[in-house]
Order: C-alpha cells, then sequence, then structure tokens
C-alpha cells in the first residue's frame, strides 16, 4: 500500500509530469507563464482543485451512474474552481487580477477531468489523493520552470511572490522580449520538451 | 428505469449540495473581497485623484444606491476648501472586457479634477497605456461634467489613444456613464455629505 503510495505520488513529479509527458492542460502552461510568480499561482490553484475534485470522485465513484459520470465530475470540478476563485479573490487578490479567466478556465484544464476519469473513478480516496497531489505538484514545478526560463530571458528576472525578486540581472542585461510574449511560450515548451526527452532516453 | 432514477437522483443531489456550498464560500468571501478591492484597486486610484486631499476619501466613503445597484462614493476636501467626490463605473466593451474609470469631480463647478483606470484586461503596450501612461486620461481634467466627452471621431473632445481606439471607446463610455450618475445623483450625494 505504502509503496504503490509513494508511486502514484511520485509517478506525477516525472514519470507522467502533466506538460511534458502527458502534454495536457497547455493552455495555461503557455499563457500565465510569464512571470513566475503567476506560474506558481496557477499550479497551487490547479493542485487544489485536483487534490479535492480526485477526492470527491474517488468517493462517489460507486454511486456515479456511468452514464452521466462526465456531468457529475464537471460540477464537482466546477465547484471547487469556483471555491478556489472566491478564496483567490478574498486573499491574494493581486494574483487573482494576473490571472484573470485562467482561474474559471481550470474547469476545462483537460488534467484535472483527465486524472477523475483515468485515475480517482477507478481507485480509492487514498490513492487518488495521492494522484492528484503528485500530479498537481508536477504541474506547478513545470509552470514554474517554464516561466523562469521565459522570465530569466524575456525580463531579466525571476519574480516568486507579488514582487519578491530573487534573482535579477546586471544592468547591461538586454530583456530578449519574444520570450515573454506568445511565440515565445511555443519555442521555450518545444526546447524543454525535447530536452526532456533527450533526459528520458536513457 | 431504475437507472433514470438513480441518475436523475444523484445529479440533482450533486447539484444541489454543489450550490449550497458555493453559497456558503460567496456569503463568507464577500466582505473580504470588497476589502481586497477596496485596498488593492480603488485606494491607489483615490489617491491620484486626490493628493492633497484634506481628510481620508477612503475612510469617509459612503453607498448611494443606483438602479444597479449601490455605488460607492468618495468624498474629499480640497485645498481650496471646495469638496469633491470620485466614483467608479465600467466602460463596456474594452479589448479584453469592461475598463473600470474612476472619476473625481469637483462639486463646486461640475468640472473634472483627475480620472484613472482601475482595473482593466487590455493588450499590454497598447489598450493598457490608459492605466501605465497618464497622458490620455489628463485630457479629461478640468473638461465639465456636461461637455461631450467622446472621442473626436463620434464629435467630442477627447483624442483617442493611436493603436488602442477600441480601449479609448470603452473609457469614453465609461465617462458617459459617470456623467449619467453625476446628473442623476448629485442632490442625493449633496444631501449625504452636509
Amino acid at each position: 500500500m505504502a509503496q504503490s503510495l509513494a508511486k502514484e505520488f511520485t509517478k506525477g513529479l516525472w514519470a507522467e509530469i502533466p506538460p511534458f509527458r502527458l502534454v495536457l492542460g497547455l493552455c495555461p502552461v503557455l499563457a500565465v507563464t510569464t512571470k513566475v510568480e503567476n506560474g506558481l499561482g496557477m499550479g497551487i490553484a490547479t493542485t487544489f482543485v485536483l487534490v479535492f475534485s480526485n477526492l470527491l470522485v474517488s468517493l462517489l465513484r460507486n454511486i456515479i451512474p456511468s452514464k452521466v459520470r462526465i456531468a457529475c465530475y464537471i460540477v464537482i470540478i466546477a465547484t471547487f474552481v469556483t471555491i478556489v476563485e472566491l478564496g483567490m479573490q478574498a486573499l491574494v487578490y493581486p494574483l487573482f487580477l494576473k490571472l484573470g479567466i485562467f482561474i474559471p478556465l481550470i474547469v476545462v484544464n483537460c488534467i484535472v477531468l483527465g486524472r477523475a476519469e483515468a485515475f480517482a473513478s477507478k481507485n480509492g480516496p487514498v490513492l487518488a489523493v495521492a494522484d492528484g497531489l503528485g500530479i498537481g505538484i508536477g504541474f506547478t514545478l513545470s509552470l514554474a520552470a517554464l516561466a523562469a526560463v521565459r522570465e530569466l530571458l524575456g525580463a531579466g528576472t525571476i519574480t516568486i511572490w507579488n514582487g519578491v525578486t530573487i534573482f535579477e540581472m546586471g544592468v547591461n542585461f538586454q530583456p530578449f522580449a519574444f520570450m515573454v510574449q506568445a511565440p515565445g511560450a511555443f519555442v521555450a515548451l518545444g526546447l524543454m520538451l525535447a530536452g526532456m526527452n533527450l533526459i528520458g532516453k536513457k | 428505469m431504475r437507472e433514470m432514477i438513480s441518475m436523475i437522483v444523484v445529479l440533482t443531489v450533486l447539484t444541489s449540495v454543489s450550490g449550497f456550498l458555493l453559497s456558503t464560500v460567496q456569503s463568507v468571501t464577500k466582505e473580504p473581497i470588497e476589502i481586497a478591492i477596496l485596498n488593492i484597486v480603488q485606494a491607489p486610484a483615490i489617491k491620484e485623484i486626490f493628493p492633497e486631499a484634506e481628510n481620508d476619501p477612503i475612510a469617509e466613503r459612503f453607498p448611494i444606491e443606483t438602479e444597479n445597484g449601490p455605488i460607492k462614493i468618495f468624498p474629499a476636501k480640497l485645498a481650496d476648501g471646495n469638496t469633491a467626490i470620485a466614483f467608479e463605473t465600467k466602460g463596456k466593451g474594452g479589448y479584453g472586457g469592461d475598463v473600470g474609470f474612476m472619476v473625481g469631480i469637483n462639486l463646486e463647478n461640475d468640472q473634472i479634477i483627475a480620472t484613472r483606470v482601475t482595473t482593466h484586461s487590455e493588450t499590454p503596450g497598447f489598450g493598457a497605456r490608459a492605466k501605465d501612461d497618464p497622458e490620455f486620461v489628463s485630457q479629461f481634467a478640468e473638461k465639465s461634467m456636461s461637455d461631450n466627452l467622446g472621442l473626436k471621431s463620434s464629435g467630442g473632445s477627447i483624442d483617442a489613444m493611436s493603436g488602442a481606439t477600441v480601449t479609448s471607446m470603452a473609457i469614453t463610455l465609461a465617462v458617459k456613464e459617470a456623467q449619467r450618475l453625476y446628473k442623476q445623483l448629485k442632490p442625493e450625494i449633496l444631501k449625504q455629505i452636509k
């Protein structure tokens, strides 16, 4: 049990890390990774939704009739997304302003629905939570890593939380503005995917 | 038949529980959200509009009923002894959604003192300049609340930002809404301030 628990948790961190291995949920991955703080905020919000939707789907897996299961999953996911949205507005309003529409869009993030359908509906609640937590943290780390590359090259800084900058390039640094615009997201993601495939090949 | 009933029951129960849960969360977070909007969005705009106010317009704010729900009025005592107010309206149809716009008005002569963009989701470098660069919004200063403050293309007196006509249009709509509300609410506001 403990072994499979650890396995379900760690698979989300490398073997099935969402944007790179599963290549899922790319819409927020490309859109919000202009700053590390946005990537982290988006990742944490998604993790919250993933853990609780996985838990509920798993607890209700024997009650939900299979013909209306997708509708039920969407109701559960949308509920938690709305809770996250209201909570973020109340607690971290500046971050909410930056992420804007991408918070409500977690409802249609294929990672969340994908884990509900592919994992939580077939496994017990403890494993489902471990899976949600693993995938969620993997997603957060991927967003932060991609955002770090883009922000460092595009703006010359790394901002982790609400204006707290942990790293800044020298005054001679010329920002590579392409990286913080939309096409830069595709290029950076493609290069990171290639890099991960190269490492994973052995 | 049994399957049909179980589908109906499960979905009904699930959506009801969800609705109940969300209404609870909504009522719990309502006040903190209002405070967050006040501190993070409205207060900085008020400070820029009334840099030399002799009172605290944010602490002395009061609500006034309109047909679309209450709006917050921020009263300010100016250095020359006159009273001014500021309130926020939404300009419909910006490039990325509604544009929130705070208008400060001198109650004595009905002139605009200053204006600021509060919330927006316009494109950085284009529409977002309305907030980042005060040049566009400074055109409204010292204009009368009864002037035609539309864009020049529609017979008004405001130059649109180049490359951001849609944003400029949304802001003039917000100003027109402010003019309409001001005309309608001024007697009530004067009563409240005295």
